[in-house]
């Protein structure tokens, strides 16, 4: 059964530039404005007009190809994809065929067993994008919104090197990530600013040949992804086990079924009938130009990763996490900047736990986090102090988050201090065990489960403001024997 | 006559106040109204907006302002943008289209004060040699009006020989301005491909296609190329480079200009036509040039490169005639497929289909590299031989065209016999070169040019060689009968 076939994928992704305007036209990209005000003559494909290519453009895909230690080529050409579609004004879509601007790169992406992938970028090219076709509202009619038409897209693809639903997803939040590191694209996968083609196909385990492929349009979202090529390759599989065989076409994935439909056939396919833009130069790109863009790299993912993990002595899979937008990152950075290096791990903890949990919770960017680092910090700093146990800190934290006050009012208003006196504990600790005879007797006579029991009285009698491992060394000696905890 | 008179000697007029342009203005298009429908030369008449634009240009005047072209009338091929004005292409496609923007070559000129007095007739979207495919109906040749006026340009042509306007603009894609200019007897020069804005001419090859202008005499040709030329930002192909004084050139002595004879342009040249480049010749060395043959073998292959690369540009570039933001739309289309089908079927005439049909088989996969590919290594090796040539000689010189004007009618059924009309002048647009044509002489009396092609931005050369022979000569001064 499954286990008999080897899954091969492989991505186009497209992700949107983010340009102010548009690649070949000086219209604005933003997204949302009402249909066709976001188009100029350029972009309606006027008789006579010409595009002029955006130079942001160029800048952003050649800081991706250095990203991911591509060959930029030093001449690329843009190309003609000539084809009938009432949201492609021109009859044809500028793109780039034969020579695109960003060649042969990688990307290390982490699996989930933490092993980590070398997957080969093919290539990465420019192009418009086309406009929208709008169905809502119209009866026996279809509008045409272009807006859209003209933004620029950076067109990455992939080798054919990952073997499974979650190897894909693992590769395209990868680029996800390094796309916003970067800076060239928001990443917006709602408003379609990045969204991706799958290439699927099967082949027995062992053999070398690539099977027939069937390619999935228009992904946008992870968990689409991943469903749909889940679906493809059961689909695959069934259809070879049962005799038949696979067709070379592109599929659409249906979101609302969870099953993906042929939409053409490769002989339905169009001959594209590619040439040079006769109206734009070849991009010359020289080594000032890839020095200047060079010089605006940022700290990449993995290299932050890296440095997390050795300046902050951290896991791995936690460098992982916190270099995963640059914003996490610069976040956790404050914060360790209050805290200092040495309690790193308790950063780490807060900042992937409570933090990204309530910003999940209430589906807020980190920019906008209701505790920013220094709130935060003020909150970590009252845990290693001992003022407030980690348990407590949980509960100024929530309390901080919707309350927007700094921890140490919290803690005061609420009397969460931590019980650090010896003799408070003690005394609590008597009473409690001179309450509870029989749970004495017993813990005595060898139940030493009771022990939590006893923690539990303590901490519910002082309102879980008992210092944890004070209480913890007392107790122990007050119950005497028996209790090993 | 004012009409008579070159663009300079109008100038001095309008300058010295001694006529206005409103004057001029009315005095062209009396003429226009009086000998335009025996010509058929224009699509569209802007009677209004050219008196408006010349009282504008009056009060520039009055106000001290000089300019080269300020209140002189022109004519815009149709194939110009032209603000708040249909501009037709010479297509039933754009028969609706009001174009909503003034291209670059339209906004300079407009902006140095010439008056547009309309649009004129072309083959449809600059595809063909005799204006026949237009769907405004064919120009007469105002020389013979039972005579093709040449194309695609023929509507500027044979208005600018009539003497309708001073001087109309052109495109050249494979010699559409030369060609109608050799056959009615004016100036028509192609600059180098970049010289000037493509930026709102409506596109068919764009790779070939270069804005120029038919005038009277070099002289003139000069003046107006000065406004037209330089580099516009909305292009990409448009060249930044300075644009020198080309009126400013054209003192040069020739003496020692190396012209070369271009061995291929002669090889099986009509006598009578051969005899006019001979006194041609004779003129030039005269003036001190030196002639010397040279060869470009990859010469005779241009003809069938041009009619790979040229289809294959204008299949993509006329995609956007889809009948579904401007242009023509069929009626009642049942689905998209039959929009399409429709719009285009009907929209777009004979001429133009077998273009785009030939265009889209050329780039379709299995072809490319046998068609397309094979195209550009030839164009690449044509342009090659150009630059060869132009190590040794300054400039090439030879025939504009085979013949004189043919019949009406007489090659409209043979496409082959048609294009190999374009023999002499489809070289310098597959190599980018400037090119010129003006009157050399008369063949069963109808008018006949010389060609002169210079190296890559030698346009001041060109025109001053072209100015030179027009001081010595007098063939550009003759009118057609019942036009002088």
């Amino acid at each position: 059964m499954m286990s008999n076939w080897e899954v091969v994928i492989g991505l186009e992704i497209h992700a949107q530039l983010a340009t102010k305007s548009k690649i070949f036209s000086g219209s604005p990209t933003a997204y949302g404005a009402p249909p066709n005000t976001q188009a100029d003559l350029v972009d309606l494909g006027f008789p006579g007009v010409l595009p002029v290519l955006n130079q942001r453009a160029v800048q952003m895909a050649v800081k991706f190809g250095l990203a991911i230690d591509a060959a930029v080529a030093r001449r690329s050409v843009f190309a003609r994809k000539n084809y009938f579609y009432p949201d492609l004004p021109k009859g044809y879509q500028i793109s780039q065929y034969e020579l695109p601007i960003v060649a042969r790169g990688s990307l290390k992406v982490m699996l989930d067993d933490g092993a980590v992938k070398t997957i080969g970028i093919t290539r990465a090219h420019l192009e418009e994008d086309a406009g929208k076709s709008l169905h809502e509202g119209l009866a026996n009619a279809t509008g045409i919104d272009l807006n859209r038409a003209g933004t620029p897209l950076l067109e990455i693809v992939s080798e054919p090197d990952m073997r499974s639903a979650k190897e894909a997803v693992a590769y395209m939040k990868k680029i996800h990530t390094l796309v916003r590191y970067l800076e060239i694209c928001d990443g917006n996968m709602q408003e379609g600013s990045f969204r991706c083609d799958a290439n699927v196909s099967v082949r027995p385990k062992g053999q070398e040949k690539f099977g027939t492929r069937a390619e999935i349009k228009n992904l946008n979202s992870f968990r689409f992804v991943e469903k749909a090529i889940q679906y493809e390759v059961a689909r695959q599989v069934e259809i070879i086990e049962g005799g038949g065989k696979v067709v070379q076409e592109t599929r659409l994935y249906d979101s609302d079924k969870d099953e993906t439909r042929s939409m053409r056939s490769k002989e339905e396919a169009n001959d594209y009938r590619y040439f040079p833009d006769p109206d734009l130069l070849p991009v010359e790109i020289d080594e000032p130009f890839i020095a200047a863009v060079r010089a605006t790299l940022p700290e990449l993912p993995d290299q932050k990763a890296a440095r997390f993990a050795k300046d902050f002595a951290l896991s791995a899979y936690d460098a992982g996490v916190l270099s995963a937008s640059r914003e996490l990152g610069a976040y956790f950075e404050a914060v360790i900047a209050g805290v200092g290096a040495g309690h790193a791990k308790l950063a780490a903890n807060w900042v992937m736990g409570e933090l990204s949990s309530a910003l999940n919770r209430d589906n807020v960017d980190i920019q906008n986090s209701k505790v920013d680092p220094a709130q935060l910090t003020g909150l970590l700093h009252r845990i290693v102090d001992e003022t407030i146990s980690g348990k407590i800190a949980k509960e100024v934290f929530e309390a901080m988050w919707s309350e927007g006050k700094p921890a140490d009012a919290i803690i005061e208003a609420k009397g969460l201090r931590q019980i650090t006196d010896s003799g408070a504990i003690e005394g609590v600790i008597d009473a409690v065990i001179a309450a509870n005879p029989k749970q004495l007797a017993d813990y005595r006579s060898g139940k030493d489960k009771l022990f939590g029991f006893f923690v539990g009285q303590v901490m519910k009698a002082t309102g879980g403001k008992a210092n944890p491992a004070q209480l913890n060394e007392l107790l122990k000696t007050k119950l005497g024997g028996g209790g090993n905890a | 006559m004012l009409h008579n008179l070159f663009i300079g000697e109008l100038a001095e007029r309008l300058t010295k106040r001694q006529i206005s342009s409103v004057e001029l203005t009315r005095h062209f298009l009396s003429r226009i109204e009086r000998l335009n429908p025996g010509l058929n030369a224009f699509i569209t008449l802007t009677p209004k907006q050219a008196l408006q634009e010349a009282a504008a240009a009056d009060a520039r005047l009055a106000a001290g302002e000089k300019g080269p072209l300020l209140g002189i009338p022109l004519i815009h091929k149709d194939i110009f943008c032209t603000d708040g004005v249909k501009t037709s292409c010479g297509s039933r496609m754009l028969d609706n289209f009001v174009a909503p923007y003034d291209a670059t070559v339209v906004a300079r000129l407009k902006g140095a004060g010439a008056v547009m007095l309309g649009k004129s007739n072309m083959d449809e979207f600059a595809m063909g040699s005799s204006n026949e495919t237009s769907y405004y109906g064919p120009v007469k040749n105002p020389w013979d009006t039972t005579k093709v006026p040449g194309g695609s340009s023929g509507g500027s042509a044979a208005a600018t020989a009539a003497r309708l306007a001073p001087f109309a603009t052109g495109t050249d894609t494979g010699g559409s301005i030369r060609q109608p200019a050799a056959l009615t007897g004016v100036t028509g020069f192609k600059p180098t491909y970049g010289r000037v804005s493509r930026y709102g001419m409506i596109a068919f090859a764009s790779s070939l296609d270069q804005a120029g202008v038919f005038t009277r005499s070099a002289g003139d040709a000069a003046a107006v190329l000065q406004v037209m030329a330089g580099f516009d930002a909305r292009d990409s192909t448009s060249v930044d480079a300075p644009v020198p004084d080309y009126s400013k050139a054209l003192g040069a002595p020739l003496k020692g200009l190396k012209i070369g004879l271009l061995r291929e342009f002669f090889e099986g040249l009509e006598p009578r036509n051969a005899a006019l480049i001979e006194d041609a010749l004779t003129i030039y060395t005269g003036l001190g040039a030196e002639t010397r043959e040279v060869s470009l073998p990859h010469l005779p292959l241009s003809v069938p490169t041009y009619y790979v690369v040229a289809p294959a540009e204008c299949s993509s570039n006329l995609s956007r005639f889809d009948g579904v933001r401007f242009g023509y739309r069929c009626k009642d289309p049942k689905d998209l497929m039959d929009l399409y089908k429709r719009s285009r079927g009907e929209g777009f005439g004979a001429e133009v289909k077998r273009r785009i049909m030939t265009g889209t088989y050329v780039l379709s996969a299995g072809y490319f590299d046998a068609y397309y590919l094979k195209a550009q290594k030839a164009r690449r090796m044509i342009t090659d031989d150009f630059r060869a040539a132009f190590e040794k000689v300054d400039l090439v010189i030879g025939p504009t065209t085979p013949t004189p004007a043919f019949d009406i009618g007489a090659k409209v059924n043979d496409p082959v016999l048609m294009y190999l009309n374009d023999i002499y002048t489809i070289g310098a647009n597959l190599a980018g070169l400037p090119g010129i044509s003006i009157p050399c002489g008369f063949v069963d009396s109808l008018p006949m040019g010389l060609q002169l092609v210079g190296p890559h931005f030698a346009e001041a050369k060109l025109l001053n060689a072209a100015h030179q022979y027009q001081q010595a000569t007098d063939w550009h001064r003759h009118a057609p009968r019942g036009y002088e």
